[in-house]
Formats: structure tokens, sequence, C-alpha cells
């Protein structure tokens, strides 16, 4: 062994600064802080649904807070990244074999963005926003 | 020879594969649904009457219960990896506190919906 071993330095809360490709993974890593928040406010409003009409009222007012807005945009951005790079890695994480050939990437991605965007419409339209 | 231990990663890794495909194709619209409630323009089905009777019925109650189950074991998970992630090596209290919330709030959810 060498008697001054090279050791580089790795800060470890601050590692990520270091290169675009770290910042990108630690963007998608953090939006399972509001989606997780998020989950919390839906338990929270289900509770709420199964007390009485005054309780659940009284939380469809409270979301009206400038800082619930506030959350709720940077919340959907950031869920919208989370589902953008999960399904641009679909065709990585589910690899559809088809006899010796895989199905094209483009395929499985594209299938993802699909049946996400007809979802969507779907619950959109189920939730009576499209009807006036 | 060793006893071969079982392992409880295909439980987790199941949940967090179900649950990552299940919120990255739900939670943004659910997000839109309750910011147009948050804009003052509640949907016709985030309504008391409609959402009560939607949660009263077997098909709401086990959508309800998919939805906050995956999302609540999926993003604990991922919550984890991501105090990891920031420099937090003390990984088994991180992975107890995350996942009892995580199972607190599985449970909760089917106390509210045995409740309407």
């Amino acid at each position: 062994m060498s008697r001054r071993p090279y050791v580089q330095e790795v800060s470890r809360t601050a590692w990520f600064f270091k290169r675009p490709r770290y910042m990108r993974y630690m963007a998608r890593e953090v939006t399972c802080i509001f989606i997780g928040i998020y989950t919390l406010i839906l338990l929270v409003g289900l509770a709420r649904l199964s007390e009485s009409q005054v309780d659940y009222e009284a939380f469809l007012a409270a979301l009206r807070q400038p800082s619930s807005i506030l959350f709720h945009v940077l919340a959907l951005a950031f869920s919208l990244y989370n589902s953008f790079t999960w399904f641009n890695v679909a065709p990585k994480a589910l690899p559809i074999q088809i006899g010796e050939e895989f199905m094209p990437d483009s395929v499985v991605a594209g299938g993802h963005y699909l049946i996400w965007v007809a979802l969507s419409l779907f619950i959109l339209y189920w939730a009576g926003v499209f009807g006036s | 020879m060793t006893k071969s231990k079982k392992s409880n990663k295909p439980i987790i890794w199941g949940t967090f594969a179900a649950g990552g495909e299940l919120v990255s194709l739900v939670t943004p619209v659910l997000i839109l649904l309750t910011l147009l409630a948050a804009a003052g323009h509640v949907p016709a089905m985030l309504g008391y009457a409609n959402l009560h009777a939607f949660a009263a019925g077997w098909f709401g109650k086990l959508a309800i219960f998919v939805v906050l189950f995956l999302s609540l074991w999926s993003q604990a998970h991922r919550l984890r990896i991501t105090f990891y992630d920031f420099g937090m090596r003390a990984d088994t209290l991180v992975a107890f506190g995350v996942y009892l919330i995580a199972a607190i709030g599985s449970l909760a959810t089917v106390m509210y919906l045995a409740r309407i």
C-alpha cells in the first residue's frame, strides 16, 4: 500500500451537486417526499369523509389556503416528473420478450404514456370535471 | 449446510414495483382533482354526497384501499432510500419510522373505510 493513498473526498450530504446526472437522480428521489405528503393529505380527507359532512367540508375549505395551493402546484410538477421518468425507464424494468425478440423500447414506454393519458382523462371525466 | 434464511425482499419489492406503477399512473390526476378543489372548483365527484356514496360501495372501498396502501408502502420505501442519499446513515431507525407510518396509515385506511 502506498504511504499516501489518494482518497477522494466525497461529501455525504452534498455529493449530488457534482454532476448533472446525480442532480437528475436526486430530483427524482425527492419526488417521493411530495407524493408521500400528498398521500397523507388524502388519508386525512378520508378520515374527515368518514366522520361527517361538516368535517369533510371543513377539509375541503382547508385545501383553499394559499400554502395548500402552493403545495399542490409543486406536488403536481414533481409527480409528473416522477411519472415521466418512470415511463421512460419502463422498457428496462419491464422488458417484454416475444419469441427471440424483445418488444422495442418505444412501444413499452409509449404504451405507458398512452395508458396514462387514457386513465387520467377517464378519471377526470368520472369526477365530473368536463361536465359543467 | 447453512440453513437458508427466508428473505422479505420479494414482498417489499412487490409493493415497490406495483406502487411505483400505480403512483405514476394515477397520482398526477388525483393531485389535479384536489388542486381544482383547492382553487375553489370542487369536482362533482369530490362533493360530500357523491364521494361518500362511492366510498360506501365495495368497488369504491377497494379502489381507495389499493391506492392508499400501495402509495403508502412504495413511498415509505423510497423515502428510506432518499434519507440514505441525503447522508442519513441510521438506516434501521429510518426504516422503522417510515414503515411504521405506512403500517399505521394502512390500518387507519381500513378503519375509516369500515366506518363509511
